[in-house]
Formats: structure tokens, C-alpha cells, sequence
């Protein structure tokens, strides 16, 4: 039922039409507005006043509902932050398992709630520290995790049946994952408490960060193999991220980001429901990662709309009858193609306005960026800030007092109606192209990122989207804050172990291990296994990527800009 | 001596954060250079072999992933060892600003990092070609 009478609608309509003609007609009269077109982060147009008229069929109950239930617009818990404050959730991890393992205990210290793990990008590519495509990269963008040694350090100290862990991998997500299940089960726990997450969204490699390995067909089977793993076995792990994150930084709207994601989202929901798996059974597990961008109202719409969007499409279109499983849990991180070089400190006031866009948008957790990302890995003292901002958030500003507390602004709720309506017409389009996978494979999402990213660039080109410190009050400064400062030895340490791993391990039992994966990969058994059986005898991340790679081949990407 | 300036842009390593690359590889096209872009994960010696089959003025180095220390030496020496000495080759990405100077030692005729306009990026480029032609 709407919740605007027709009657009232009408006399507001007369009254805006006067104000138009009066008070409005003067002002322009006498000063021009600044812009002449004012949009978005995302190219959106903004209207210069929104009322009740912009949602004049707005239904409340329909909308948005109570929070913690059906379409959960308004939230996933009944008492948002009242009742706990999201998770604070910092994203470390560089050079070896045990700079990083001091890194997560400082974070634990400091009041951090939860762990989350970036892995460097020969371990994100599945080759060890020493192979040699990975020249270069060892420890620069996250942790080296080579074997089940390297993790065993990684979390030495930490007690992994007590907190929850994120962890940041795609391709290799499977070994790595029992790698964590293995080290925990040696800690004494088992599997069956631990709780945490891996991102293991593979679609999102192909469309937007370009970690991907395998072609999408066995990609899609190791994903689904985890699915199905954690819904017989891990009951509080999400066994998977699907993550919008990336696709944001590579260039999408927010819409896009939005539509890409959710779209990804039902691509795994589809293939769970091809292997025989109860959607009730395992979609409470899928959680999201969502980017949170400079635009405060749009980003704060698109969560909102994010939930509604998928509530709908779990209960009606895919029958999914526990409200768990409607629900669209969320992470979210600040937005690291928003910050600048020039100027790094200013970052820190970006990264406090896009937080509280997350907090108002209703994230489950958070990761607020530093403000010395766009120049190096974040240093101790810029992490520290950012931690401190979102406490400062959560015990200062008030936002987490009340629930939703947006709600009903005519702005907000234009805004995720606007979202929804474009995430739909992107749904229509990937249908209409034989689905997700055909539009990697075509280059269509590729394209319309690389598009919305040079549209973006261009317009701080043409100087139509100011950015403080590159294109308007620009300052030639010195740099000074401290970078992060890296052991100089921890290649060396890092090969070092892995060597004394592949020599002191029982190598009749690696080559039995890795033997069984290949005859497991080769058909169609649930790979968890035998992973985690070679992952027990000390098979490397390498060792056991390679029989992957054999057995599936590599995937090249149609390359265009 | 009309022929277009030709612009090879590559991403070395492991690395696959391809936004900025394909977003300099547009902008660059537009300025009116003939632009090649390698695609991902392109080692040294496949970046060199491209710039000769290519025949190009200009190598684009793309790097996020903290490795350009490591391999844009590997580049430059690749490039030499196949005869381009004259190739203006220049590195974008995230670059601590203590890297620059090395890297502009090495021979690295310009480096940019996020918050670049792309009209600086053509400026260093004619103001590199300009020089050596002269």
C-alpha cells in the first residue's frame, strides 16, 4: 500500500510547481548554480531537490520492510549495531608468515576484531616463493604462503578455533583454505567451530582483478567443490565472497559493480543447485564484499538495494525458503582507487567519509584503507589510523545508535529504487547473452568497465570531477610519512623453509598425494580430500597448483582497451 | 618523418590490475599515437620481443604490485640486449617516491602514479621523442 495519498501528492506537486516559479526562478535569476550538470561518482545525474514526489508509489512495507526481515533494505539484524558493532577487519599480510603473524597480533591488540589475510601474488597465482615466474613479487602485496609450514607460522600464537579469519584467495582458494583447515586441526580445534571466509569468487577474477588460472569450466567446479565441502563440514565458514570490491576498482559504476556482482552471485547459486545441493542448505553461507566508494548517498543506496535485490531474487526466483538464506551479509572496503599520491594525508579524510557510508549502508564488517596505499603498503602508523577511524565511527559519531537511520529520505530512497532498476537492466542484458560466463568469454564485462574507467579519467581530465590534491588545490609537498619497511632477508628466509619442507617431508607420501589429486581432478569426486590429504604430507601451493594446471589447463583472456 | 608515434603498453609479473593500462592505452590512442597494449602477465623477454616486432618509440610499464624494481631492470636490459637503447620506456603504478630516482637512473624516462593526468603522460612522451630527435 503506498504510503503517499494521491490527494496529498498533488498539493505537493502545485506547491513545487510555485516554488519553481518564485522562490527558485529568483535564486537562479540572481546566482546561477555552480555546475550546470551535477552527478554522481558514477556519472549519475542528481536532481537539485527530491520530495515525496520521486517516490510517490513508495510502499514502506514493501520497500523496506522491519529490519532483520524480508527484504532486509533496512538491515540484516533487528538491532543493527545497537545490538554488536560490525566486525573490524583489517586486510594485512606482506613479506613472510612471520612478519605478518606479528602484524596480526598488533592488529588483535589494538581491539581489532577479526583477521584477514592478503596473500602476495605468487601464492595468489599458485606458484611458490621460488618459482621462477614469480621473480620479483615475493612478499610485496601479501603474505608468501608456500606450504602448510608457512601457515602453521602464520597463525603460530593466534588460537584459530577463537577468531574468525578472512582470507583473500581466488584460484588457489581450495588449497589454501585446507591449508588453514589443517594448521587449526593441529592447533588442537576441529574444523567444525572454525569460523571465517574465503573470497573464492573466481567470476570476479575473470571480469575484473584478472587472477584466474584455470578456464571458467574447472574454475566453476572448484568453487562449487568448496560450496559443497563447507555445507557438509563447516557449518560457520562462508565459503565464499562474492565480491563487487574489484570490479569497482576496475572501472565500474556503482550500479555495475552492483548488477556484476549480484549477477555472479546467482551464477553460483545456479551451479550449487546443478550438483544436487538444498539451497537452504548451503546459501546462508555465500556472503558479499562490497566497495565503498566517495559518493555517500549512492553507496549507502547501493547496500540497501544489494539486499533487497538479493532477498527477492533467493525467495522468489531460486525458492529458497530459510530467511538466512535471503539474506545479503556484507564486508566492505573503502576504495583504494580513490585515494591519491599527491597529498596521502588527505586519504584519511576519504576513508573516514566512505566508512561511515558502509556503517549507514549496513556492512557486516569493514576494511578502511590507509592513507599511504596509493604509494606503498600501508605503514604500522597509517593502518593505526585507519583502525582508529572507524572506533571513532562506532563510539563517536552517534550513526550506530539507531538502525537505518536514512530511511525514508526522498534522496536515499529514489537512489536504491534507481539501483535496483539499473541492476535489473544489466540482468536482462547477461541473460540475454547466455549468462556470466559467455560475457567473460565475449569480453563484454571487461569492456564496459574499461569504459566507465576512461569515461571517470577523462572527466578529472577535462577537469568536470574535481579531486582534491590532482586536478584543484594542487601543492607541490614533500612526502614524509614513513613507509613501510620491509626484511631485507625474507626471501631468503622464506625459500630457505621451503626448502628444509620439501627435504625433510616424507616424499613417497607427497608423490602418493599428488597422484590421487590428479586422478581426482580428472574426474568428478569432491577435490576437498584430496587436497587437504596432500596438504597434511606438505605438497606445496606450487606442487599442487601444477597437477591443476596440467589436468585444466590455463586460461587466456581476449585482450582489447 | 610523419609516421605515428607507436606506444607499446605492457603489464609485467603476476600483476593483473589492468585498469590503469588500458585506460593510459585509450587516452594515449586518442592523443593520436598508435597504441599496442600486451594484455597480462607478460615477462620481460615477451615484452622486448613485442617492442621490436612492433616497432615502437614508447615501452608503458604498468605496475601495482611492488615488483618494478625487480623487473623494469629486466625490461630495460631486454630492450637493450635486442637494440632499442632509443625506446623511451616509462613505469606507471604504485611507486614509492624513493624508487623514482633508481628508476630514473636505469634510464626510465618518466614515472607515474595514481592521480596522473593523462595529458602529463603525452607531454613526457613528446618531450622525450622531441629530444631525441633534435
Amino acid at each position: 500500500m503506498p504510503l503517499f495519498n494521491e490527494e496529498h501528492l498533488q498539493r505537493l506537486s502545485q506547491t513545487l510547481n510555485r516554488w519553481k516559479e518564485t522562490t527558485l526562478r529568483k535564486t537562479l535569476e540572481r546566482r546561477p548554480e555552480r555546475l550546470k550538470k551535477f552527478m554522481t561518482t558514477s556519472s549519475r545525474p542528481v536532481n537539485r531537490l527530491y520530495t515525496p514526489l520521486d517516490i510517490a508509489d513508495f510502499d514502506y512495507e514493501r520497500a523496506l520492510g522491519m529490519p532483520g526481515e524480508y527484504p532486509f533494505t533496512r538491515g540484516v539484524h533487528s538491532t543493527m549495531y545497537r545490538g554488536r558493532l560490525w566486525t573490524m577487519r583489517m586486510f594485512a599480510g606482506f613479506g613472510t608468515a612471520e612478519e605478518t603473524n606479528q602484524r596480526f597480533k598488533y592488529l588483535l591488540e589494538q581491539g581489532q576484531t577479526g583477521l584477514s589475510v592478503a596473500f602476495d601474488m605468487p601464492t595468489l597465482y599458485g606458484y611458490d616463493t621460488d618459482a621462477p615466474e614469480a621473480i620479483g613479487e615475493f612478499g610485496k602485496c601479501g603474505v608468501a604462503i608456500s606450504s602448510l609450514a608457512d601457515m602453521e607460522l602464520l597463525f603460530d600464537g593466534i588460537p584459530m578455533g577463537e577468531v574468525s579469519t578472512s582470507m583473500t584467495i581466488n584460484s588457489p582458494a581450495a588449497i589454501i583454505w585446507a591449508m588453514y583447515i589443517v594448521a587449526a586441526e593441529k592447533q588442537g580445534y576441529d574444523r567444525r567451530i572454525l569460523r571465517g571466509t574465503i573470497q573464492n569468487d573466481i567470476l570476479k577474477e575473470f571480469i575484473a582483478q584478472k587472477e584466474f588460472i584455470f578456464p571458467p569450466d574447472p574454475s566453476m567446479r572448484l568453487v562449487t567443490d568448496t560450496i559443497e565441502f563447507g555445507t557438509r563440514e563447516m557449518p560457520y565458514w562462508n565459503t565464499i565472497s562474492i565480491s563487487g570490491y574489484h570490479i569497482r576498482e576496475a572501472g565500474a559504476t556503482a550500479a555495475q559493480e552492483l548488477a556484476f556482482t549480484l549477477a555472479d552471485g546467482f551464477a553460483y547459486v545456479e551451479a550449487a543447485l546443478e550438483r544436487g545441493l538444498d539451497i537452504d542448505a548451503f546459501a546462508p553461507r555465500l556472503s558479499f564484499f562490497f566497495n565503498v566508494h566517495n559518493d555517500f548517498f549512492e553507496e549507502i543506496a547501493k547496500f540497501r538495494a544489494a539486499r533487497r535485490i538479493w532477498a527477492r531474487a533467493m525467495k522468489e526466483k531460486y525458492g529458497a525458503k530459510n530467511p538466512r538464506s535471503w539474506m545479503l551479509r556484507t564486508h566492505a572496503q573503502t576504495s583504494g582507487a580513490s585515494l591519491t599520491a599527491q597529498q596521502p594525508e588527505n586519504n584519511i579524510v576519504r576513508v573516514a567519509i566512505q566508512a561511515l557510508a558502509a556503517v549507514l549502508g549496513g556492512t557486516q564488517s569493514l576494511h578502511t584503507n590507509s592513507m599511504d596505499e596509493a604509494l606503498a603498503l600501508p605503514s604500522e602508523k597509517a593502518v593505526t589510523i585507519a583502525l582508529r577511524t572507524q572506533q571513532i565511527i562506532a563510539h563517536e559519531s552517534g550513526v550506530a545508535n539507531t538502525v537505518d537511520p536514512l530511511a525514508g529520505s526522498y534522496y536515499i530512497e529514489k537512489l536504491t529504487d534507481e539501483m535496483e532498476a539499473d541492476a535489473n537492466r544489466y540482468f536482462q542484458a547477461i541473460d540475454a547473452m547466455g549468462g556470466v560466463i559467455r560475457g567473460i568469454e565475449s569480453g563484454y564485462f571487461q569492456r564496459e568497465l574499461a569504459e566507465s574507467a576512461y569515461r571517470y579519467q577523462m572527466e578529472i581530465d577535462n577537469r568536470e570531477r574535481i579531486v582534491v590534491g590532482v586536478n584543484e588545490y594542487v601543492a607541490e609537498e614533500p612526502l614524509e610519512i614513513p613507509l613501510l619497511e620491509m626484511d631485507p632477508e625474507g626471501y631468503d628466509r622464506q625459500v630457505a623453509r621451503l626448502n628444509r619442507v620439501r627435504a625433510e617431508r616424507d616424499n613417497a607420501a607427497v608423490e602418493k598425494a599428488l597422484r590421487e589429486l590428479e586422478d581426482a581432478a580428472r574426474g568428478d569426486e569432491n577435490l576437498m580430500v584430496p587436497i587437504i590429504e596432500a596438504v597434511r604430507a606438505y605438497a606445496t601451493l606450487g606442487e599442487m597448483m601444477g597437477v591443476f594446471r596440467k589436468v585444466f589447463g590455463e586460461y587466456h583472456e581476449p585482450v582489447f582497451f | 618523418m610523419d609516421r605515428k608515434v607507436r606506444v607499446l603498453v605492457a603489464k609485467p609479473g603476476l600483476d593483473g590490475h589492468d585498469r590503469g593500462a588500458k585506460v593510459i592505452a585509450r587516452a594515449l590512442r586518442d592523443a593520436g599515437y598508435e597504441v599496442i597494449y600486451t594484455g597480462i602477465r607478460q615477462t620481460p623477454e615477451m615484452i622486448a620481443e613485442a617492442a621490436l616486432q612492433e616497432d615502437v618509440d614508447v615501452v608503458g610499464l604498468s605496475i601495482l604490485s611492488g615488483a618494478h624494481m625487480a623487473l623494469v631492470p629486466r625490461v630495460i636490459e631486454e630492450l637493450r640486449r635486442l637494440g632499442m637503447e632509443d625506446v623511451v620506456v616509462l613505469v606507471g603504478g604504485i611507486i614509492p617516491d624513493e624508487d623514482v630516482p633508481a628508476l630514473l637512473d636505469m634510464g626510465v624516462a618518466g614515472v607515474f602514479g595514481p592521480g596522473t593526468l593523462t595529458s602529463e603522460i603525452v607531454e613526457t612522451i613528446e618531450n622525450a621523442l622531441g629530444r631525441e630527435l633534435a
